[in-house]
Order: structure tokens, then sequence, then C-alpha cells
């Protein structure tokens, strides 16, 4: 018993046990990774085919309930560049496969601070260079949708997700979150595929100033008003922040200058094509 | 220390229930059981973190320096807390994202820490092991049966099927929001743990 308490055992079996510790833990942590991090793309992408209206257009479903077949078909259709924000240019240089929003923002020489008075999403910092997905049928070149990462504060952390805009790159089709830590139930309702759905056809832009104005209304919107989506009930600080970030990343610190510019290269190549479809 | 096999199983889950009779693990309780589905993936983790280290710390009670016996049993649990986090994350995915942080709180869980102090440093692992299983189903059942009362009220469904048609999909149902949020919990708790020492009144402390 004396033996048992002497410092040198206590030492000695404090240091086996977190060998044998961490030897557990980052056996575990190695020997899964490659499918969480499989779940993690997957997730995202499900999500882009969520807010984009594929998986509804296409099958019917929420993209939650397609077969990897069905989601490989689909992703055919969704590529990616990567954007500088501030000139609204692409950056060639670096590789949308191993774009990292979140070490983006966090990392001092890849973001700027967010100091917006006007449109603030909540959030310290934003990415120089933001991924942005493009819809196209698989084979033409030309753009049915654009996909724009957006993020900001809600309730209890930051809200994750993809804000799809028609090609006139005015009009809403879509909202999806693929992370957030909401209240389930109130805050959470962001997730309720019914109201992602009166996403769908608003309008961005106000028509006469031209700034950012969708927005969440409190209670339930008017049939008239093309900006708004109805609230979440119960859960007003996560339908001001979601306002909050779908007006900061619309405007002229997010992605104005880009889609302005995306919006003149549309309508030269649209000088001899025709509308197509939806 | 006669306590039959049986007997260190089944007690957690009334007679000695960690959450209604010992008030431990609350925490997590209020949490996480907005939804059935959630609540019995939690359970699942928290009845394999308790059993796995009860095996761990009995197994090694005779090597383990009293002085640094609590850092000892802390370091166990935490590795398992990972571990199971981790295969979470690879094999349920859409749930460990609902359950964020609250796998990792399983650490500071005051069932597995008290479990492991109280009990696997005097026995043996087998029965250890048991006593793991029983109380991480003592509190599994409570997670159940509240979980049970806030989603059907404040979702109107159970394991995501609706039961109760939602005004906001179009039912006639006004779901009470009250039954989503913490507080909630612990008043279904406090029914729970009333109605228990009713049925067994030697629970009752004296005042």
């Amino acid at each position: 018993m004396q033996q048992r308490d002497s410092l040198g055992y206590t030492l000695g079996v404090a240091a086996v046990l977190c060998v044998a510790c961490s030897l557990a833990v980052s056996t575990a942590a190695v020997s899964l990774r490659g499918r969480q991090e499989a779940n993690v793309k997957l997730d995202q992408q499900k999500n882009i085919l969520d807010a984009t209206g594929l998986a509804i257009g296409e099958y019917g479903v929420q993209a939650n309930e397609l077969t990897t077949k069905q989601i490989d078909t689909l992703n055919a259709y969704v590529s990616s560049k990567l954007v500088d924000l501030e000139t609204g240019a692409y950056d060639g240089d670096g590789d949308p496969e191993k774009y990292n929003l979140v070490e983006e923002a966090a990392n001092p020489e890849t973001s700027i601070p967010i100091e917006s008075p006007t449109f603030n999403p909540g959030e310290p910092r934003r990415p120089k260079v933001m991924k942005v997905y493009f819809v196209k049928k698989p084979g033409t070149d030309k753009i049915l949708q654009v996909v724009l990462p957006v993020y900001g504060k809600g309730l209890w952390g930051t809200l994750y997700g993809y804000l799809a805009l028609k090609s006139d790159l005015e009009t809403i089709q879509g909202l999806t979150f693929y992370q957030h830590k909401e209240t389930p139930g109130l805050g959470g309702e962001v997730d309720n595929p019914r109201w992602k759905a009166m996403w769908d056809g608003r309008k961005l832009y106000d028509e006469e100033t031209g700034q950012p104005k969708a927005m969440v209304f409190k209670g339930p919107a008017p049939k008239t008003d093309e900006y708004a989506v109805d609230g979440l009930s119960g859960a007003t600080i996560t339908s001001r922040g979601v306002t909050n970030l779908i007006r900061y990343w619309a405007s002229d610190d997010g992605y104005g200058t880009y889609l302005s510019k995306l919006k003149e290269e549309i309508n030269d190549d649209k000088s001899s094509a025709s509308e197509g479809d939806k | 220390m006669a306590k039959k096999t049986t007997d260190v199983l089944v007690d957690p889950l009334i007679n000695n229930n960690p959450i209604a009779l010992q008030i431990l693990g609350i925490c997590s309780a209020l949490a996480v059981t907005t939804k059935m589905e959630t609540s019995l993936v939690m359970s699942l983790a928290v009845i394999a973190v308790t059993a796995f280290s009860n095996l761990a710390v009995s197994a090694i009670r005779h090597f383990i320096p009293s002085s640094i016996r609590i850092i000892v049993q802390m370091t166990v649990i935490a590795s398992l807390v990972i571990v199971v986090d981790q295969i979470l994350k690879a094999y349920m995915y859409d749930i460990s994202k609902q359950l964020s942080v609250f796998v990792g709180l399983i650490i500071t869980n005051c069932i597995v820490m008290g479990r492991a102090e109280g009990f696997a440093m005097k026995n043996g692992p087998w029965v250890s092991f048991l006593d793991g299983i029983g109380n991480g189903m003592g509190y599994g059942l409570v997670l159940m049966f509240v979980a049970f009362f806030r989603e059907l009220f404040g979702s109107g469904s159970l394991f995501g099927i609706e039961l109760l048609p939602l005004d906001r999909n179009g039912g006639w149902y006004n779901p009470n929001n009250l039954m989503l949020l913490p507080p909630s919990a612990f008043f279904l708790i406090g029914f729970l743990i009333w109605a228990i020492r009713a049925y067994k009144p030697d629970q009752i402390e004296e005042a």
C-alpha cells in the first residue's frame, strides 16, 4: 500500500494511462476520419441540392431521401469557383476542392474584419475569397442558378448555409442551413421544408434603391410582400439573424460586387440566346 | 457487497434511479430531450460510456494510486466519450449534428463519474460493467419519458413521425412552445419524481 502511493509509482501509472488513452483516442480519430469527412461533404452537397430545388425538381423529395446514385446524378449540375469578393473577380490560383470556409474566416491573412454598420451578420470576420457554386445543365455553359455560401449569428451560434439565386441574380431560389445551433422546434425550424419553400421567388433587392431588402417578417408575411417570408414563431432572434445575414451577403460588402459583374456577363451571353427554363 | 448481479442491473431503473433519486445528470436531461430520437442516441451513448468506464476503472482499480484516482477516472471517461463522439460523427452524422456539444459533455455527467468512484472502485469488472449498463438505462429511461412528452406536445410528433398535425403545417394542433424550452424538462422530471416517490414512499428524504 505504501508503495502504491509513492511519487514514482504515481507518475508511472499516470504516464502509462495517458499513453493508453491517447492511443485509443487517436486510433478512433484516425480510423474514422475518412468517413466523417465524407459525411460532412455529403451533407453540404445535399444542402446545395435542397437550396437549388434540384432534389425536389428532379425526384420530388428532399435531398436527405435521395440515393447515392441520384445525388451523383444531380451533382453533375453543380460546379464551383473561388471568387474574390472585393474585386468580384474569379480567383484562379486556389483550388475549390481544398477551400475551407471556417478556416479561411479564422485566419487573419485570408480574411477581413466585418465592420459595416448598415448590414451586419454579427460575425467578426469574413474570408476575402468565397467559394460559389453554379447550377448548369451537364454539358452546357448557361448558368441556371448561383449558390452563395452565407453565414451569420443566430441565437446560440453561427448559422452556416447556402443562398441559391435564379439566373436573374435578383430572385431567391432557396435557402438552407447545413449547420446551426438554434433551439429545435423554435429557431431550429429554419430546417422546416415548408418554411424553406417560402423563399422561392422572393426578391433579394429593393426595386427602387437597389439595396438588399429580403427579410424574415415578424409574424405571417403579407401576401403582397415580395421581399418577406413568414417569421419563425418563438424565434425572434433567429429570424432577425437570418434577415441580417442575407442582407449582409447580398450587400456590396458581401457578394454585391461579384453579382453585378456576373450579371453583365450573363446579359452579354444572352444577347443571342433566348430565356431558358426555370 | 453480496448484491445479486440482476439487482445491480435492475435497481437503478426505478428503485435507485440516478436522475429521479440521486438527482444527477440533470443538465443533459434538460438539453437533449426535445426529441425522442436524439434522446435515444444520447441514452445509448451514456450507457456505453458508463458501462465501459466502469469496466476499465474496475479492471485497473488495484493499480490506481489513491492520490490521483479521480484524475485517472476522468481520463478514462474523457477518452471513452471522445471515441463515442467520433463514432457518432462517422455513422450517425445527422444526429451527432443535433446533439452537438452534449455528447462531449457526457464527460462532466455526474452519473458516469459517480458510478466509477462509488461502485467500480470497490467491485469486480463484470459487476461494474452491469452496474454501468443499469445506471445508463436508468438515465435513459428518464430521458425517454421526458422526451416523449416534450416531443409530443412541443412538436406534435414522436420519433419525427407527425401524430398531431401542426397548425404551421396546415393541421389543427398549436404546439406548446414551453415544451421545447429546457424549463419544461424541469417540470416533467419534477412530476416524475413526485410520482415515483408517491409509489415508493421510502425514497422520500427526511426534511
